[in-house]
């Protein structure tokens, strides 16, 4: 980060009058900002309850001991401020606490989960954008004929059902009445990697489906507001063919609003993982929250919720940063 | 209203349907929500239209009582987060400088974490009852209406009648509630649609998880949950909601796109 050292500060100077890197330093800046500010909202979501947390914890019942214990466990005679304070700096410091239910280190069953996580969310993004984008071209191709009718009545469908009811659809369908691949996705470490990807084959499909249509509409809606454009017409009037006027001129056009589309969904992939890897009993970090929201254990619910945040801003920080690189105005000022 | 295009027909029907089930669920249903009146996964018959569920109660009598459940829990949040998220938005617009300033920041914050994540951490916390569902469903998602509102209400805010109703010395209330609010009120009626359907789905997927309405009470959610482990043996009780809730979200959608299309081509096509 420190580049003193790799050049004088007139150079430093000049590259930061390039508007671009002015830009793209406030996004960075304003997503660290966000981050903060999420982790003092998270921090709170946890302290709004009007009683006492150890209470709710341990249920009307609890013995006065062991609610003595558990809020000196959990620091709860301390004042607020401190706590987040302390919370803060360990997560800082990647200590991210340890959980209530089986005083295990969250940051240790955190990691391979989040691994796990990411590689089905990769999958479905690996397959789902390329597909999307073909899609949405094909749609504008046949505009108003069938092809197009038929991608938006699907989509309209998918985007209709919730997530994990589209998920016991496709695994009633696809392994009960077709047994073609398995209903449970169970993954382990030093699985090989074939049996790895037909595991996740049906979570990844679901994944897809979700994000696919919304991404698809708004490919669709980008290339043909573009499709208004005068260039268009000249090119019409070459007589070229029209798949290629879509491609080769349409296309690069709407990049900008395309690209910002893929990264606003790839955010929403982070939040369709937890119902998701849930219904597939994947062993993700969807299903390590939603299990420690029912048990009540908060550090751990902190943690997770802390992650998820951080990955749902940095996308949109990246959409955000895409958009500004994609528009050639702010690439080459005057 | 003289002609209504046929889709918005279907949908109008639909989801009246489902609201008059909800409103007389008692009379429809044959049973009881929670009375047990045979086998488990019985599969549907003249007695049981649509056979019964884990421990034997009437699916298609839980489907009308969750049916109810769901509606009132996601129309009380759709109430709810309208009336603030819509008063807080005409009032950022209205007041601008630092009104605006805080309030629109600090939706951007709200904004900022995930609705499910950010309604998971709350409820950790949290006892999961119909009121602090609706509670925290209606506050996150106050923060999206809250946009859409001071957007609308920007561009009305800048009119000549709204400048001469500030020059007569008009308060910030009568602006708002008079001259702001029923020209507004077209766009926030189709979004209401939108915001409904997402309540159904936020409710349903809080239920799945287990975290949302708890049983012997149920949603439609919820008996997704309570027969999900039937899904592997082939049957579909669990899949009934589903149907539910997508001929629901689909037929909501149709009506509030008619009437968004009905209003704007009222505006001149003002999109």
């Amino acid at each position: 980060m420190h580049r003193t050292s790799a050049g004088s500060l007139a150079e430093i100077e000049v590259m930061f009058r390039h508007p671009l890197i002015g830009f793209v330093a406030q996004r960075i800046a304003l997503g660290g900002v966000l981050l903060l500010a999420a982790s003092v909202l998270i921090f709170a979501g946890t302290q709004i309850l009007p009683g006492d947390v150890a209470q709710s914890i341990l249920g009307q019942s609890a013995t006065p001991q062991a609610l003595a214990n558990l809020r000196a466990e959990l620091g709860l005679n301390e004042p607020v401020t401190t706590r987040y304070f302390n919370w803060l700096f360990g997560v800082l410091q990647g200590d991210l606490g340890k959980a209530l239910t089986n005083g295990q280190d969250i940051a240790t069953s955190m990691g391979g989960r989040l691994g796990n996580t990411l590689f089905l969310a990769g999958w479905a993004a690996l397959i789902s954008v390329p597909l999307a984008i073909l899609l949405g071209l094909i749609a504008v191709r046949y505009q108003g004929r069938w092809p197009d009718k038929l991608i938006s009545g699907v989509t309209l469908a998918t985007v209709s059902v919730p997530e994990f009811l589209l998920g016991y659809i496709v695994m009633f369908i696809l392994s009960v009445q077709f047994r073609v691949f398995p209903s449970v996705a169970t993954v382990y470490d030093g699985m090989p990697f074939f049996d790895k990807l037909n595991a996740i084959a049906l979570p990844v499909l679901v994944l897809v489906l979700v994000v696919l249509g919304h991404m698809m509409r708004m490919t669709r809606a980008a290339i043909l507001n573009v499709m208004q454009s005068a260039y268009i017409e000249t090119a019409e009037l070459k007589g070229l063919r029209p798949f290629k006027i879509i491609a080769r001129h349409a296309l690069p056009n709407a990049v900008a609003p395309v690209v910002n589309v893929v990264m606003l969904n790839m955010a929403y992939l982070v939040v369709g993982v937890v119902v998701v890897e849930v219904v597939f009993v994947y062993p993700g970090m969807g299903q390590y929250l939603v299990d420690h929201v029912a048990k009540r254990d908060v550090p751990v619910v902190q943690a997770c919720g802390l992650v998820f945040a951080a990955v749902y801003i940095g996308l949109n920080m990246v959409a955000d940063i895409v958009s500004i690189l994609a528009n050639p105005r702010l690439r080459h000022p005057k | 209203m003289k002609r209504i295009p046929i889709s918005a027909l279907i949908g109008l029907v639909l989801t009246s349907a489902y609201f008059l089930a909800a409103i007389f669920a008692d009379f429809l249903a044959p049973y009881g929500m929670a009375e047990v009146v045979g086998d488990v996964w019985e599969p549907s018959s003249a007695a049981h239209w649509l056979g019964t569920d884990t421990i034997g109660r009437d699916l298609l009598s839980r489907m009308i009582h969750g049916g109810r459940v769901t509606i009132f829990v996601a129309t009380a949040a759709t109430v709810l987060s309208f009336t603030v998220g819509s008063l807080l938005g005409f009032t950022a617009a209205v007041a601008g400088g630092w009104v605006d300033q805080a309030l629109s920041r600090m939706v951007d914050l709200l904004m900022s974490i995930p609705a499910l994540i950010m309604a998971l951490v709350i409820l950790s916390v949290m006892p999961v009852t119909v009121p602090v569902l609706i509670f925290v469903m209606g506050l996150i998602d106050a923060t999206r209406v809250f946009r859409l509102s001071r957007a609308v209400a920007a561009d009305i805010a800048v009119m000549d009648y709204v400048e001469a109703a500030r020059l007569r010395g008009e308060g910030l209330a009568w602006v708002i509630y008079r001259e702001i609010l029923p020209n507004a009120l077209s766009p926030l009626v189709a979004e209401a649609g939108l915001r409904f359907i997402f309540m159904v789905l936020f409710i349903s997927t809080l239920s799945f998880l287990g975290l949302g309405v708890q049983p012997p009470l149920a949603d439609w959610g919820g008996i997704v949950k309570e027969n999900k482990e039937g899904i592997v043996y082939g049957i579909a009780a669990a899949l009934y909601p589903a149907v539910a809730i997508a001929t629901l979200a689909i037929s909501v959608n149709l009506v509030a796109d008619w009437i968004l299309t009905r209003t704007t081509s009222l505006k001149g096509g003002r999109g």
